[in-house]
């Protein structure tokens, strides 16, 4: 655990112990998608996903969302035809062999938020390897940028031409806003956690929050391309989340990067955990 | 001369290459007498289309066939059946393709080229006969193992019968049906019609009773025989050529006279029975291919909708070109005949056509020639031919967004894609490229010259550097794309298609775009004088005009006049107004495909384009005004 913050070592102790619950929910939050991935078989319904994600949480402690569990099938995973938000929300499209999906939850631990996206595919399916395969720079790329303090739209930008170049669409673009990521905190726990249009009423308030001080100090907590995020990183805890699309096919990881005010580069931004399904299956295809 | 009893009774004479004509007509003896008196022209040249043919005779029913064998006998067996009216010389094109791959085996249909009669001629043609002839071909050439049908005209009409009857299951591995339908199916299609006729229906029956004015005339008695003894005869094979686009030389052959007039019998003997008491039970038992030439003057594309229904495993093809497909298009039906087999014959369906994108009937198999695929609109066309199945050559000045676009059109439905390095500004390149991939890869079916650079800046601020540099591209690209590959396109006799990308630019003036829009209307003038010159050689020339669509051509432009700071932030900020115009080069990608498909001359893409486009034509002033405003960038 680096110390994050060189101003004042006696936060850094309490600011571990914040990370660690983050990463804790988070790696709950992988668990979850990859034990819910093992069940999916053909004729699974993207509903019948969504609820064997919340099921799976709920049965360990998860009692409020930041938001609540969403599973892409198919050519839904590129998002292809998607014109408003309401068509992010799980159908009743089923899984056939050799399909894409994306399995999507943002639950809410104690108090701490995680945000993770999990693409996977039923059987073999060429494409959606590729773009797993490709989604390996956008990682690199985005910690990199980060760390030379760059603004965020520029940051976007980049990652778009990267896209571009390596053959594939920006789908995150679909997204309300547009955005590629938005910042998470703690949440504070509650007996009654709503949710409004499959967002948890207490995270939308912390997002709203920040927004508001955000606007006043100039920075957002939406990534986005426009120009309210042409801003450096705000420290804080972000969750990023490129979405690659090729003809019909998506792909997307999502997890928490933490930027940090630390004059070290090292230290002024990392991934959270380094230890998620995605990265260890890059790590699987350097070895072999 | 020696005769060997086959299988099923039939005798078969077995004979060398060298025996000539006289002896051969001599040979067929008493069964013959009354075609032997009338094939004493049609033997002199048949088989003038066949170097290399193994010739023998096979007999069944009184008849006496005459079989051409080419290629390996060991290999898989092609059987090919003509039409009317026709003789087995009408494959030789597409016998000679097949051959090296296959044992290609072609016989003239009873009554017709060098086979004997029936006799008398009335009764002799139903399909009852014609099944016994194949099967008494396909028993002498492949014996052992089922043959792959291939039928063109009658030659399908006769062969859907053989491969939806009970007695021939299991001797046929597939069946390549090209504008021939079966009369069973075509029964039930025109008694469904006549049923429920809703307008649509009832149009599609007219249409194509339209188009069967000359099945009528083949019922009146002697009247046909005469004509085609006479005056049609005569003139049939300027009348091909005229009309059909069929390309002369030796064929028809010259017993045509003869052939035409016994094969009205097929109509005579069958037409009327077959249409009127269709059998319900006509369901093909082998994988079927059917390839529908789109410019079919005989026979409605409509006759096949229903035929998912008759033969479960059927693959489609279109093909833009007129009746004649084996005179007009051999290399096309090789590929797609040589395909269908080797799949078959495999038996493995992952290795089956993946290709899922709509057109994948039109352009599977072909090679597609795309210049400026690094990026963009050539890269989404890249990929929208490879999801139709299509071979893709990805041609740019940028080696490894080349490679990049031909590693994922593998990816989703491209049998093969290749990437080349060339500018396209550089003629002597860009020869020496057509060269290698006419002997590497065959010739280009479609060819998209879609490498392009944008300019921007005001007339008097643009250099001859800047002139030279955008034209050199924009148009001289096109140029040697079109000299180059469309001049081996048009020697071939193929058909083709070519696609320009041309620009709204090329009616909307502009004063922040002179140079640009010079050169794409330039290629758009380009384009429709090439469209006029290739029109009457089957191939088509597509101009594409998009207007504002989000590709990197905006990073890349040049903007003349500014220092080199204002260029990148001009840059920048066109990037991110295109960004926000946000059409993507998908859809001008299925323009693209929709326009080689309809063979449309002029595309204007996005909305912008299509009223620019619109305005050019009603109200040019308002164009002009719109000219002199200043992009704010």
């Amino acid at each position: 655990m680096p110390a994050v913050t060189s101003q004042n070592p006696a936060a850094a102790g309490a600011f571990g112990a914040r990370l660690r619950g983050f990463r804790e929910v988070q790696r709950l939050a992988y668990e979850c998608a990859e034990a819910v991935a093992a069940q999916l078989k053909p004729g699974v319904t993207e509903r019948e996903a969504a609820r064997m994600q919340r099921v799976w949480l709920r049965g360990r402690g998860v009692r409020d969302w930041f938001h609540l569990p969403f599973a892409w099938f198919g050519d839904r995973t590129a998002f292809a035809g998607f014109r408003v938000p309401l068509q992010f929300f799980p159908t009743g499209r089923r899984l056939e062999p050799g399909m894409p999906f994306i399995l999507d939850m943002a639950p809410v631990h104690r108090g701490f938020t995680a945000d993770i996206g999990y693409s996977g595919c039923l059987g073999l399916n060429p494409v959606h390897d590729r773009l797993m395969a490709d989604l390996e720079a956008h990682r690199e790329l985005i910690l990199r940028e980060v760390r030379e303090r760059r603004p965020l739209r520029e940051i976007y930008e980049d990652v778009e031409r990267l896209m571009v170049r390596q053959g594939h669409t920006n789908r995150h673009r679909a997204y309300p806003f547009g955005v590629i990521a938005h910042k998470v905190d703690r949440v504070r726990e509650r007996r009654w956690a709503p949710t409004v249009f499959g967002f948890g009423t207490q995270s939308l308030k912390g997002l709203a929050s920040d927004a508001l001080h955000g606007h006043r100090e100039g920075w957002s907590p939406l990534w986005s391309p426009y120009s309210f995020s042409d801003h450096p990183p705000q420290p804080g805890l972000w969750a990023v989340e490129p979405h690659l699309g090729f003809r019909g096919t998506g792909a997307k990881f999502e997890e928490i990067l933490v930027v940090t005010d630390s004059k070290d580069p090292q230290e002024s931004a990392f991934w959270l955990d380094d230890d998620l399904p995605h990265v260890r299956r890059w790590q699987e295809e350097k070895a072999g | 001369m020696t005769q060997l009893p086959d299988p099923v009774g039939n005798e078969v004479e077995e004979e060398g290459e060298e025996r000539d004509m006289a002896d051969a007509v001599e040979g067929r003896g008493a069964a013959g007498a009354a075609g032997a008196a009338d094939s004493g022209s049609g033997g002199a040249a048949a088989g003038a289309g066949l170097p290399g043919a193994r010739e023998r005779w096979v007999r069944t029913g009184g008849i006496e066939l005459c079989v051409a064998e080419l290629g390996d006998p060991e290999r898989p067996t092609v059987l090919l059946v003509h039409g009317y009216p026709d003789s087995k010389e009408v494959w030789s094109d597409v016998a000679q393709r097949l051959a090296d791959r296959f044992h290609v085996v072609l016989y003239d249909v009873r009554g017709c080229g060098r086979s004997t009669a029936p006799q008398p001629l009335r009764g002799g043609f139903t399909l009852e006969k014609l099944t016994d002839d194949f099967l008494a071909v396909a028993d002498a050439v492949s014996p052992d193992r089922p043959v792959h049908l291939v039928g063109h005209d009658w030659g399908s009409v006769q062969s859907w019968e053989f491969a939806t009857v009970r007695r021939t299951e299991g001797r046929i591995a597939s069946f390549t049906s090209m504008s021939g339908p079966s009369l069973d199916h075509f029964g039930h299609w025109i008694k469904g019609r006549l049923k429920r006729p809703t307008p649509r229906r009832a149009t599609q029956l007219l249409s194509q009773s339209l188009k069967s004015w000359y099945v009528y005339a083949l019922h009146t008695p002697a009247l046909p025989e005469m004509a085609w003894k006479g005056p049609l005869g005569k003139r049939w094979p300027a009348l091909m050529e005229r009309f059909e686009k069929v390309p002369g030389g030796d064929y028809p052959t010259s017993s045509l006279p003869r052939d035409a007039a016994h094969g009205a019998w097929l109509y005579r003997d069958n037409i009327r029975s077959r249409l009127g008491h269709p059998r319900d039970d006509a369901f093909a038992h082998c994988p079927v291919q059917l390839i529908t030439p789109t410019g079919d003057a005989f026979l409605s594309e409509r006759l096949y909708d229903d035929l998912d229904r008759w033969a479960p495993r059927l693959t489609r093809r279109t093909l833009p070109a007129k009746h004649w497909v084996p005179r007009t298009r051999p290399d096309q039906l090789a590929a797609w005949i040589t395909e269908f087999v080797t799949t078959q014959e495999e038996g493995d369906p992952a290795k089956a056509v993946a290709a899922s994108g709509a057109y994948a009937d039109r352009f599977g198999g072909q090679l597609v020639l795309v210049t400026g695929a690094a990026s963009g609109i050539g890269r989404a066309t890249a990929f929208a031919f490879a999801e139709a199945g299509a071979r893709i050559i990805a041609v740019d000045r940028d080696a490894e967004g080349a490679a990049r676009t031909a590693d994922m059109a593998r990816l989703i439905g491209a049998p093969q894609a290749y990437s080349e390095v060339v500018d396209v500004a550089d003629a002597a390149a860009m020869e020496k490229l057509a060269d290698h991939v006419e002997a590497a890869y065959g010739t280009v079916d479609v060819l998209v010259n879609n490498a392009g650079i944008g300019l921007s800046g005001s007339f008097m601020e643009t250099s001859v550097e800047d002139w030279q540099k955008v034209l050199d591209v924009n148009l001289w690209g096109v140029i040697h794309g079109c000299r180059t590959f469309g001049k081996r396109m048009a020697e071939r006799g193929q058909g083709g298609h070519i696609v320009n990308t041309a620009s709204a630019a090329a009616f909307q003036p502009s004063r922040a775009l002179p140079a640009y829009s010079t050169s794409k209307a330039a290629v758009l003038m380009l384009s429709e004088c090439l469209r006029a010159e290739l029109a009457g050689q089957g191939i088509g020339v597509s101009a594409i005009c998009p207007g504002l669509v989000n590709t990197n051509i905006t990073a890349t432009s040049r903007f003349t006049g500014v220092s080199a700071d204002e260029e990148k932030a001009r840059q920048t900020k066109a990037t991110r107004v295109y960004g926000l115009r946000n059409y993507p080069p998908e859809k001008v990608a299925d323009a693209v495909l929709r326009a080689v498909v309809r063979n449309q001359a002029v595309v204007p893409v996005t909305p912008e384009a299509r009223g620019a486009r619109f305005l050019s034509r009603v109200a040019p002033r308002a164009l002009r005004a719109v000219a002199r405003i200043e992009p704010p960038l």
